[in-house]
């Protein structure tokens, strides 16, 4: 990664890469939500943070002035690789979405939840009778990449490669466009290979789908089945597995909301919401296509928005006592999954995944805490979970 | 008696209505929440439709006391 000078002033100089950022970055959101609520950096040639719901509800509504062709920032800007529907604006959106959703909605996720249950007791099963785990390597990382492996008919054992793209496309291709270049390459031979093998056996999987798909009676493009299934593949593991991370972390260091929900396990689908919503993984951008002004701050043509729904779900004017995780919240308007026609697809997969790895946990594993001296890390870039997450059990 | 309304136009498809109150809420095929029936609250319910509706990060539930029949 490249050398960069530190920041000075989080209002005119963030940058989103900075290890304080990282390692805590929600005392700097609340500082500038009450002293600069839009701030902006010259670094990756310009990039504006909102960090009021309301201005991040403003710009997710506003597909006009900021487009989604770009939806990460980065410091060189690389071709435009479309992965639609997430890269999508109006008018194509609409169709591109649709396409996708009927695998998605909660009804088709039901259906995976048995062999997302077996997976997290398994991996349970890995390291239930030792003193202790890494929740995040162990648990958390293990269990999206499998579900989705699964969804796509692909071996579920193929997650270290699959863990391998991801983090080349999100967050050292954030610096390195060379090595951004190389996952995509990579990652295009090895869907079209497996499209080409349904072309002769399709199967009950998302891969096959998407190879049969039309839209208005034609089928897609090469580059429109790879591109969606790339999403799937970078948007349905980190994200969902910084989630589940997360949680645990907040578990491991609250006991009384642990030994809650162990005692009512009936309030984890509300808890989920909660800790989706004071840890929100996900951060999106835009790209401003059209000058315009957001209460009262102008954003300039080609400059990048980071759209911090994490940062939105932290502001008090939206949640009271927005800074608290309160495991029974029961009005909780979050934005974890985004805002406007951009909803995450995968959410009700997501939810469901969290709330069965949460349950199989609690269920054999009720007590624990952060293991003596233990050093979390965090992730950077465009999705913020625990990477590194120690535990000793009992 | 209350009445819930989606706006179709609204909605995400977040689907926490139909989590919180599937009496109330249904998905289409594409995960869309829609009223069921004409939107009626039945006696007993009313707490989940303004539950829903807070919980939906679109705006997109209306809540409004219909006639008393």
């Amino acid at each position: 990664m490249s050398q960069r000078p530190p920041v000075t002033d989080w209002a005119t100089d963030f940058d989103h890469l900075d290890p304080r950022w990282v390692e805590d970055p929600y005392p700097i959101w609340d500082e500038l939500r009450a002293t600069c609520p839009i701030a902006h950096t010259e670094r990756y040639k310009g990039v504006y943070f909102p960090t009021r719901y309301e201005d991040v509800r403003a710009v997710a509504y506003d597909t006009e002035h900021f487009s989604s062709r770009r939806i990460i920032v980065r410091e060189n800007q690389p071709p435009r690789i479309p992965a639609p529907p997430i890269t999508s604006d109006p008018p194509g959106h609409r169709s591109d979405k649709n396409l996708l959703l009927p695998a998605f909605t909660p009804d088709a996720i039901k259906r995976h939840e048995p062999r997302a249950r077996a997976i997290c007791a398994d991996l349970i099963e890995r390291f239930a009778d030792k003193s202790g785990c890494d929740a995040a390597v162990d648990y958390a990382q293990e269990i999206p990449v499998r579900l989705i492996a699964h969804m796509l008919g692909l071996p579920e054992e193929e997650g270290d490669r699959f863990r391998k793209w991801i983090h080349e496309l999100l967050v050292a291709g954030i610096t390195e466009p060379a090595v951004m270049m190389r996952a995509i390459e990579e990652t295009s031979a090895y869907f079209a290979a497996e499209i080409e093998k349904r072309k002769t056996a399709p199967g009950d999987d998302l891969i096959s789908y998407l190879a049969a798909a039309r839209i208005d009676g034609q089928p897609l493009a090469a580059e429109h089945i790879l591109g969606s299934l790339r999403l799937v593949l970078v948007a349905g593991i980190d994200t969902t597995w910084s989630a589940i991370g997360s949680c645990i972390w907040h578990l491991a260091r609250h006991p009384e909301d642990r030994r809650r929900l162990v005692a009512e396990p009936e309030l984890i689908p509300t808890a989920v919401e909660e800790f989706l919503r004071a840890y929100a993984p996900v951060t999106m951008a835009r790209e401003v296509v059209k000058e315009t002004t957001i209460n009262g701050c102008p954003f300039k043509h080609k400059h990048m928005v980071l759209l911090s729904f994490p940062a939105a779900n932290r502001d008090p004017a939206m949640f009271p006592d927005a800074d608290r995780v309160i495991i029974d919240r029961t009005e909780n308007r979050h934005a974890a999954f985004g805002l406007g026609i951009h909803r995450c697809i995968g959410s009700n997969l997501a939810r469901m995944e969290i709330t069965v790895a949460l349950q199989e946990w609690l269920k054999r594993i009720p007590e624990f805490r952060l293991a003596p001296d233990a050093e979390v890390t965090w992730s950077e870039g465009t999705v913020r979970g625990p990477r590194k997450l120690p535990l000793v059990f009992g | 008696m209350l009445r819930v309304k989606v706006d179709r136009e609204r909605c995400q498809g977040h689907a926490r209505c139909h989590a919180i109150a599937p009496e109330l809420f249904a998905l289409d095929a594409l995960g869309n929440a829609q009223e069921i029936g004409d939107g009626s609250v039945p006696a007993g319910l009313e707490d989940k439709a303004w539950l829903a509706k807070a919980n939906c990060p679109e705006l997109a539930i209306e809540v409004t006391e219909g006639e008393v029949r």
